[in-house]
């Protein structure tokens, strides 16, 4: 598809008034190479029946720097070439007519150091409702060092989290409080009681729960910490509560985050919806008082579940790790939300490795250096239990917080026995990995073998044994062994 | 084997294939290895032969029950210095490995001084921090004599010693270890610590190489460095060895890769002085008799030293 | 009570051979050894005393058994743990930790409370045993 050469006019006839094909306005440069300080994107294009499709990738990459419908001759007062965006290549995407792989470069200076909502603001702010385009995916974006080193990162990282628990070789527990809404802050903190004490790491607000009627903020605060100060005596270990400290506003946000830390939490949870500008600032705020930073991505699925339109998910874990979040719920595979196995592999590098290989079969389009960045914990949450624990330790490894809500609530003996189980069954597993034994096979034996020894085990295989959620993913990888490597 | 713990013995068949089990051990590659890699030490490669096969009989005998003891695997390696003594000791480690007495099949080399101590205090923690890394594999003590030092009554070696005692017999499952040194000062050294005596199973003794033997060991040694030898210097190597030999010092295969270190030397210096004239390959690959002759080893003789 | 500090401090304790994979399995990993013990049991007790320094350069889990066993007759009254250590680049800490020997008498802890302004309370988790001065708490 990178046949067609260049059209771009220059010279007097480049600025005559009226309007212009993008790819004549020097949108479209198929001999252009980035350069190491280009930012990059990819999109996925899905022209209008009869665009073409090198003409709408050029659109793409013009409204989303430089250019508007007509000409203008005010680009003349600019170095207007520097600031273009650049599509230097398309791919028609495998086994998918009619959608194409975009690629295009950003100059350096079209950016704000450190600021994601103008990162945001400039490659999704003005594109995805241009008329010529069917759809538009933003599936992944390259930060050259440059950009990464203007971010603070993550506040916390995972090695800092471990040393600070003192929790080191095993993954993190955690479960979401509950019945979803509706327990007062006294109720609350019995759940976050049981669940820690029976030997859970951390619990978790849910995202909704900020400040409602049937519990006031303050009220769950005070009780969850004394529930947490509860657990960390009766067991010797470092506990946490993830407290939402999500608000209306800023000044709310930062009253219950600095109550939070007045009563001694080690850890702040917020939501997605915040918006990108109110999440730096928590992540400034969480590094200044030694706090975790924990997000919960609500809201996501709107525009990272379809195929054809909106933003990857993993673009959206690479902003985050950016603008400093040390928790982002990155998928489960195996529970009751969508994920594919292998694009959920690519969100999890994303978070932890300080450098992500181009990998089309996990979905990362691009080399991305993190120049020694802090590391993202990720978080699998939702519709796993204490029987798939082998599949999850194989999936993930050791640095993920585990998060069993329903499966440590839902317990039939209690909130404490349902904790225990997952514990129990999660150290053996470790315990029999570490000594060499073929766990992924095993998983189900090894289990049964520690269960002989812990009731509450035995009561979860019980019960929970045979569930599974399987469902084909509405978004998976088009990776075809032949694809073509990218810029 | 050695980490077996509690496992019942198979039931043996009526027929037991010696063959096949020395062919899955992966030992006969190790010994054949031995053999290409050392020339001469005839005796010594048929004693290794003999070992490797009591071990492999001893392994199979104890997969059917017929043995419960695991054998002492301590060995003494006598003889004078350069004569391969560390090279066999490395292949023996690897060929307790493959046969399962070994865990790990590493060869940890170290002499009195990595024992001992020079203040009080000082031995114990240093003799257990080369027990701990050479656990799993073979601890190889050169000069072992020199542990003892009776004449010094404040010599710290006989802690040492007592440590390294109790280690060869305790964890008999966890490593193997070979002394090594001259046959005369071990033999004083067995008689005077007899404890060390009777832990050891297996006496090796390496001879001296015989001329014919370190002319083959100096030419091999010079091609696998991309040298070789005119026909007068191969001569010239030959009266070398023989007037070497009788000479202080004598170091076997040590002396002869001393001599032939200078030789490429002279070699290098003699080719460089020809600075104007243009060289070939060949004259950079060859060493001549006069880069031989010109050691101080035949201007001794010729003064009847 | 039992403290649960540690990697598998939820499974029955460990005997010899089964610290002994773990051991291995660190060793594999290149990661350094280290042992160290304490009569503080206090979660926020990061500096334990280290027994020796840390094994570096270790094949096999034997030697640092063998210091196990040491430092368990010196202080086998009180705890001691076993962690390792990764050098590489992105980790330079530790990767694993876990208990391989506890106190006969874990008494637990208090967890006392200083009463502030309106409902405010500050916790503070005291172990019984520093009641007593180091040294005097387990034996």
């Amino acid at each position: 598809m990178n046949t067609q050469p260049s059209q771009t006019v220059t010279g007097k006839d480049r600025y005559k008034s009226g309007v212009m094909e993008y790819r004549k306005m020097g949108y479209w440069e198929p001999d252009y190479t980035p350069k190491e300080t280009d930012i990059i994107a990819c999109f996925r294009v899905s022209p209008q029946d009869g665009v073409d499709p090198i003409e709408a990738s050029a659109a793409v990459a013009g409204e989303s720097s430089t250019a508007t419908w007509t000409v203008v001759w005010t680009d003349r007062l600019t170095a207007s070439e520097k600031y273009r965006g650049k599509c230097y290549r398309v791919d028609p995407v495998p086994g998918a007519p009619g959608q194409y792989f975009a690629y295009i470069a950003y100059d350096l200076d079209l950016f704000e150091s450190g600021s994601i909502a103008n990162l945001s603001a400039s490659i999704i702010g003005n594109v995805f409702g241009f008329k010529p385009l069917k759809a538009l995916r933003l599936e992944d974006m390259r930060f050259p060092v440059a950009y990464v080193k203007t971010y603070q990162g993550p506040a916390t990282g995972i090695v800092v989290e471990r040393e600070r628990l003192d929790k080191f070789g095993r993954p993190l527990l955690g479960a979401t409080i509950k019945p979803k809404l509706g327990l007062s802050g006294r109720n609350y903190g019995r759940v976050v009681y049981e669940a820690l004490k029976g030997g859970l790491d951390f619990t978790k607000d849910d995202e909704n729960i900020n400040s409602q009627p049937f519990m006031h903020w303050r009220e769950r605060f005070l009780y969850c910490m004394e529930a947490v100060n509860r657990a960390q005596a009766m067991s010797g270990e470092i506990k946490g509560t993830y407290l939402n400290v999500t608000g209306a506003t800023m000044e709310d946000m930062y009253e219950r985050a600095e109550f939070a830390k007045e009563l001694g939490s080690c850890v702040v949870m917020i939501d997605l919806v915040i918006g990108y500008t109110a999440i730096q600032s928590m992540a400034k705020w969480a590094r200044r008082n030694d706090m975790i930073l924990h997000l919960h991505r609500a809201g996501h699925s709107t525009y990272t579940r379809q195929k054809t339109h909106g933003v990857s998910f993993r673009v959206i874990a690479k902003w985050m790790r950016l603008a400093g979040v040390d928790h982002i719920h990155a998928g489960t595979v195996v529970g009751k939300l969508e994920g594919d196995p292998a694009t959920t592999i690519g969100y999890y590098d994303i978070c932890r490795e300080d450098f992500n290989p181009m990998r089309l079969d996990h979905g990362i389009f691009f080399d991305q250096h993190w120049a020694s960045m802090n590391k993202v914990m990720p978080v699998a949450s939702g519709g796993i239990h204490a029987g798939q624990m082998h599949q999850l330790l194989n999936l993930f490894g050791d640095d993920v917080v585990l998060q069993f809500g329903g499966g440590t609530i839902g317990h039939p003996a209690g909130i404490h026995a349902g904790a225990t189980a997952n514990r129990v069954a999660l150290e053996a597993m470790v315990f029999a990995r570490n000594a060499g034994r073929d766990y992924v096979n095993e998983g189900p034996t090894i289990l049964a073998e520690a269960a002989k020894t812990c009731t509450p085990l035995r009561q979860a295989l019980d019960v929970w044994g045979n569930v599974t959620f399987n469902y084909a993913s509405t978004d998976q990888l088009d990776y075809v062994p032949t694809a073509q490597v990218a810029g | 084997m050695t980490s077996e713990t509690g496992e019942a013995p198979a039931a043996p068949p009526a027929r037991i294939n010696l063959a096949e089990e020395f062919a899955q051990s992966g030992v006969g590659p190790v010994l054949q290895q031995l053999d290409d890699e050392l020339i001469g030490l005839a005796p010594v490669k048929q004693r290794i032969r003999e070992i490797a096969a009591l071990l492999l009989v001893d392994r199979v005998r104890r997969k059917f029950g017929l043995t419960s003891q695991a054998p002492t695997l301590h060995m003494s390696f006598t003889g004078n210095p350069g004569t391969g003594k560390t090279t066999v000791a490395m292949r023996m480690a690897e060929i307790l490995h493959k046969l399962g007495y070994v865990r790990r099949g590493h060869l940890v080399s170290v002499t009195r001084d990595d024992l001992v101590g020079q203040y009080i205090g000082h031995t114990a923690p240093k003799t257990k921090e080369v027990l701990k890394k050479a656990m799993g594999g073979v601890l190889f003590i050169d000069e072992a004599y020199y542990l003892y030092r009776q004449e010094n009554e404040r010599d710290y070696g006989q802690e040492a010693i007592e440590i390294l005692l109790q280690v060869m017999e305790n964890n008999r499952d966890d490593l193997v270890v070979i002394l090594a040194g001259y046959a005369d000062k071990m033999d004083r050294f067995f008689h005077s610590n007899p404890g060390f005596r009777s832990r050891v199973a297996h006496h090796i003794d390496f001879p001296d190489y015989n001329d014919a033997d370190l002319l083959a060991i100096g030419e091999k040694m010079l091609a696998g460095l991309n040298y070789k030898l005119s026909p007068a210097a191969w001569q010239a190597l030959a009266e070398y060895i023989a007037a070497r030999r009788t000479q202080p010092h004598f170091a076997n295969a040590r002396s002869i890769r001393n001599a032939l270190d200078r030789a490429r030397l002279r070699q290098a210096n003699r080719c460089f002085a020809m600075l104007d004239a243009e060289l070939t390959i060949d004259q950079l690959m060859t060493i001549e008799a006069e880069d031989i002759r010109q050691s101080r080893v035949f201007q001794q003789q010729e003064n009847g030293a | 009570m039992r403290i649960t500090q540690g990697c598998f401090s939820f499974l029955p304790d460990l005997t010899d051979d089964q610290i002994e994979s773990q051991v291995q399995y660190c060793l594999d990993n290149g990661w350094a050894v280290n042992l160290e013990f304490t009569d503080d049991p206090h979660p926020r007790n990061t500096f334990w005393e280290m027994w020796g320094l840390p094994m570096f350069d270790l094949k096999d889990a034997k030697g640092v058994l063998m210091e196990l066993q040491a430092c368990r007759k010196v202080y086998g009254d009180r705890y001691i743990r076993l962690s390792a250590f990764d050098a590489s680049h992105g980790w330079e800490s530790v990767r694993i930790s876990f208990i391989v020997n506890r106190p006969q008498n874990e008494d637990g802890f208090r967890l006392e409370r200083m009463e502030g302004r309106g409902r405010e309370q500050r916790y503070t988790t005291r172990a019984y045993a520093t009641d007593k001065p180091e040294g005097k708490r387990y034996s």
